[in-house]
């Protein structure tokens, strides 16, 4: 109890000696002499009491004058004296403090550094910042008081940033080359470029001392090998966004093309139709729900899937029934299906690009380690693809439509021989993956153009992807997707985005020499 | 006597004409190289543009534009209709073709661009010096017209070579065919392949040496092209006549038997495939002069398709129906998207669904199942 009592009378002392800073350096701040005032203000600064600050802001502010052998603050009307900040009556013989140039620019300096201690942390966080792109001399101690009461972590890097470079302008080496260390476990771009002309190999002269120079060299070499390692995190984790979208293109495709072996050309058509129902149940939310629109995502996913589904149990029931077994003809009526769908967007929304926003709990991004920025809308989606692909997964394997589904893709014939409906079964399979395609759509209103000719972008990737993960396999698509997304992303890096698309093209057209059936081919004996 | 003999020469000469086998094709052949040679430059220059009778340039631009797909739909009717292979990527050796063509019309245009240098404007924009490798030679209009052919010709064999080697065939061949035209195109679109990027090229000024867009060297380039269209029909008309033709049709119908009875397949298509993609060329060389531009958007996904919907509009496996179908829908777009452009899709679109699901064999199976029944009556009677 007493050890509490002494430990709070040590506080109640020390902010009472804070308050009131030293006289006798508060009257040197009114010296005729420049230096002795700049002297008085790095000394007042240090100190990083409140007190200090209300007399350098004044100060800034013209506000100091000099009665006598007193120092006064003018504040309107009202006069206090500098140093114990009593009131005083009657200064009318106060001579006001010069402020020079210099002297302003000094001031600056520690205003800024003392709104560190500023209890607002928006405050601090700005002063630093001013204090990481122009930290002063002699500011080390008073930022690393700073740096040790600071709790929130923005801020503290970039104080240790600025701590570290003030410590690398010290004179003593010893002194540079505890800073140097201190910042080898740094990940960060900008301590590479604070590091970079201590090495001496990017053209300047390089630090003197040979022992902070090649600690230098390695902390650069450290920090470029984290920065490389985010580089390449980020590239897949991009790869595997991409993927995620190739996935909800390819997984209705692959359903319909291993179920009824028809290429279906209009299934980036159902992609747009699964996007413009986002925008219209965006359009419905805004006008009749103005305070939930975050929230009309969710509501369009059934919308995005039945809208598509419909639109593909129409297609099948009117044009593509009647071509089984004519796949070559398929292509073309489901090409000119596409065209009309096309048109259609164009009539009901106009031919331009429509403006589908992010809701509020999409924007943003997490960022796991340093200089690695994850967009909320790219994770949610690859999750989004996941779950899709995980019912899709569970619907064929645990259901008994599943069954019937996959019963049609091995044998037609012996499945309609034991009882399966076969054309219904075809007409409900085509409706599952146009609705996945429109999912994939709503996802992609997400995180790219919504208008009428969107979905003629994707039908190609989405052929390879079906192509190289085999006919007719969930698993394939998957790991072809996923493959495709992250291996395109990671070219991209090397040589371009046009040259890698080109370059995936070639490699398919490659792969499918050796193995014509895809990735993952059906186990089994096929004859044409 | 000699009345006689020659009222039978002439009887003969009529009938070599009219009745032999073939012989309605050739008397239609001779009526179109007619028209195409003597008549129409006659209504062009010969009458004033108030006469009814008077063909205009933009008649003569749209019909030579049309005969340069009609090309194109016969050498998509050998590989498709006679082949059973049905290629989505003709479009990028017609654009090869093009753009073989296209660099010797660039080089005639010498300094008359508008950077008054040797090079082309688009390589001057880009600050380059000097021609990449690839454009020696393009000065020479041979050299050029060779390129033409066998720049698609060489293209379509390797890919070709690859692809029917492992038995790639059906939706399979046609999606990568597809990926082709797809890759081409973004490859042509940028600017550091050295054709222009997205503008192409453009802005023509002569050919070998005549002004490009006087009246003359547009009748000249217009027939031209009716006579490789017509030598294009005389081919491929002999080549599917031929025991080469008939084994093409039969690896269509029953590949796996083909082979069974000791033919290999892939020569046989990797040859059709080679001569189709050879014919586009020269369909593209003849198009850009005409046309006056050529850019990569020739090379689209969807321009590609369109050519089999020629093909499947005219009739699969026979030849004047591709022709017919090249001009049919060709006609039916430009009278559209002057009249109700944003009809024009919908038309199409049906125009695929009705052919595939009512029409398989097009306008030729229309025309033979109209004509059945009164041959049917004559021969009861």
């Amino acid at each position: 109890m007493s050890r509490i009592l002494f430990a709070l009378l040590l506080f109640v002392c020390a902010a009472a000696a804070r308050a009131a800073p030293d006289a006798a350096l508060v009257r040197q701040l009114a010296d005729a002499d420049s230096d002795v005032k700049i002297a008085a203000i790095r000394e007042l600064a240090r100190s990083a009491d409140p007190g200090a600050l209300r007399i350098l802001r004044a100060m800034s502010e013209d506000g100091l004058a000099l009665a006598g052998e007193r120092v006064l603050i003018v504040d309107g009307g009202k006069v206090f004296d500098a140093a114990t900040g009593a009131p005083v009556e009657g200064a009318e013989n106060a001579e006001p403090v010069t402020v020079n140039n210099r002297i302003r620019g000094e001031l600056a300096g520690a205003l800024a550094a003392l709104q560190l201690f500023d209890p607002d942390p928006a405050a601090r966080l700005e002063s630093a910042q001013r204090l990481q792109s122009r930290p002063g001399a002699g500011m080390a101690p008073l930022i690393a008081r700073a740096l040790e009461r600071e709790s929130d972590a923005r801020i503290k890097a970039l104080l240790a940033l600025a701590h570290a470079q003030v410590r690398l302008a010290d004179a003593d080496p010893a002194v540079r080359l505890a800073a140097v260390r201190a910042l080898s476990g740094s990940s960060s771009p900008a301590v590479k470029n604070l590091l970079l002309p201590l090495t001496g190999q990017s053209g300047q002269s390089g630090e003197s001392d040979s022992r902070v120079r090649y600690a230098a060299i390695s902390a650069v070499k450290a920090i470029e090998g984290r920065l490389a390692r985010a580089e390449t995190i980020g590239r897949v984790f991009s790869g595997l966004s991409l993927g995620s979208i190739l996935l909800l293109g390819a997984l209705g495709l692959a359903i319909t093309y291993g179920v009824m072996g028809i290429i279906n050309m209009a299934h980036g058509e159902l992609l747009m139709v699964g996007a413009y129902s986002a925008y219209a149940m965006q359009s419905f939310f805004r006008s009749h729900f103005p305070n939930a629109i975050d929230w009309y995502l969710p509501a369009a996913i059934p919308l995005a899937f039945f809208s598509a589904a419909l639109i593909g149990v129409i297609m099948e029931r009117t044009v593509i029934r009647w071509l089984y077994g004519r796949a070559l003809e398929t292509l073309l009526a489901t090409w000119g299906l596409s065209l009309i769908l096309i048109q259609s967007a164009r009539a009901l929304f106009g031919a331009q690009n429509v403006e589908v926003a992010n809701p509020g709990w999409m924007s943003g991004g997490i960022e796991p380690i340093a200089n690695l920025p994850l967009p909320w809308n790219r994770v949610i989606i690859i999750g989004f693809a996941l779950c899709v692909l995980l019912l899709m997964w569970l619907l064929m394997n645990r259901t008994r439509l599943g069954m019937f589904v996959r019963a049609v893709t091995q044998n037609r014939a012996m499945a309609a021989c034991v009882g399966v409906p076969t054309a219904r079964v075809d007409t409900l399979a085509f409706a599952l993956g146009a609705g996945v395609a429109g999912l994939g759509g709503l996802a992609l209103s997400q995180i790219s153009n919504v208008g009428p000719d969107m979905g003629q972008g994707y039908i190609v990737d989405a052929f390879m992807v079906v192509v190289l993960g085999g006919v007719g396999q969930l698993a394939g698509a998957a790991w072809a997707a996923l493959g495709l997304g992250v291996v395109t992303k990671l070219l991209e890096g090397w040589s371009g985005a046009v040259i890698a698309k080109i370059a995936v093209l070639v490699f398919i057209i490659v792969f499918i020499q050796k193995r014509p059936q895809g990735l993952f081919a059906l186990k089994g004996r096929a004859v044409d | 006597m000699n009345d006689s003999f020659v009222s039978r020469f002439v009887s003969r000469f009529v009938f070599h004409f009219l009745a032999a086998p073939g012989a309605r094709q050739r008397f239609g052949l001779i009526v179109f190289l007619g028209v195409a040679l003597l008549l129409v430059p006659a209504l062009h220059l010969a009458l004033p543009p108030e006469n009814a009778f008077h063909v205009s340039t933009y008649a003569i631009t749209l019909l030579g534009k049309i005969m340069c797909y009609a090309i194109v739909a016969v050498a998509m009717d050998l590989i498709w209709g006679y082949g059973g292979i049905l290629s989505l990527g003709h479009g990028v050796f017609f654009a090869l073709g093009g753009y073989a063509f296209g660099m010797y019309l660039m080089r005639q245009i010498g300094r008359d661009g508008s950077y008054h240098s040797d090079l082309p404007d688009f390589m001057v924009f880009l600050d380059w010096k000097e021609l990449p490798w690839y454009w020696s030679g393009s000065e020479h209009f041979l050299w050029a017209a060779l390129l033409a052919v066998a720049a698609p010709a060489l293209v379509a064999f390797v890919f070709g070579y690859f692809a029917f080697r492992s038995r790639i065939k059906g939706v399979y061949f046609s999606i990568i065919t597809q990926a082709l035209t797809y890759a081409a195109m973004l490859l042509f679109f940028r600017n550091e392949t050295g054709f222009g990027g997205n503008n192409g090229f453009t802005d023509f000024k002569r050919v070998l040496g005549y002004t490009i867009t006087s009246p003359e060297t547009r009748l000249v380039l217009f027939g031209v092209t009716a006579g490789v269209l017509a030598a294009s029909f005389v081919l491929a008309r002999a080549l599917v006549a031929s025991k080469f033709g008939r084994v093409l049709t039969a690896i269509r119908d029953a590949e796996s038997r083909v082979m069974f009875i000791g033919y290999d397949p892939l020569w046989f298509k990797l040859f059709v495939w080679t001569l189709s993609a050879a014919l586009c060329g020269v369909a593209g060389a003849l198009y850009v002069p005409q046309v006056g531009i050529i850019n990569p958007s020739e090379m689209s996904v969807a321009n590609s398709i369109e050519i089999a919907v020629w093909v499947a509009v005219g009739g699969r496996g026979t030849l004047l129906g591709p022709i017919a179908g090249a001009f049919a829908v060709n006609l039916a777009k430009s009278w559209f998207t002057v009249s109700f452009p944003e009809y024009w899709l919908f038309f199409l679109g049906l125009l695929f669904i009705v052919v595939t699901l009512l029409l398989p064999q097009g306008l030729a199976g229309l025309w033979r199942t109209l004509r059945r029944p009164r041959a049917a009556r004559g021969t009861k009677t």
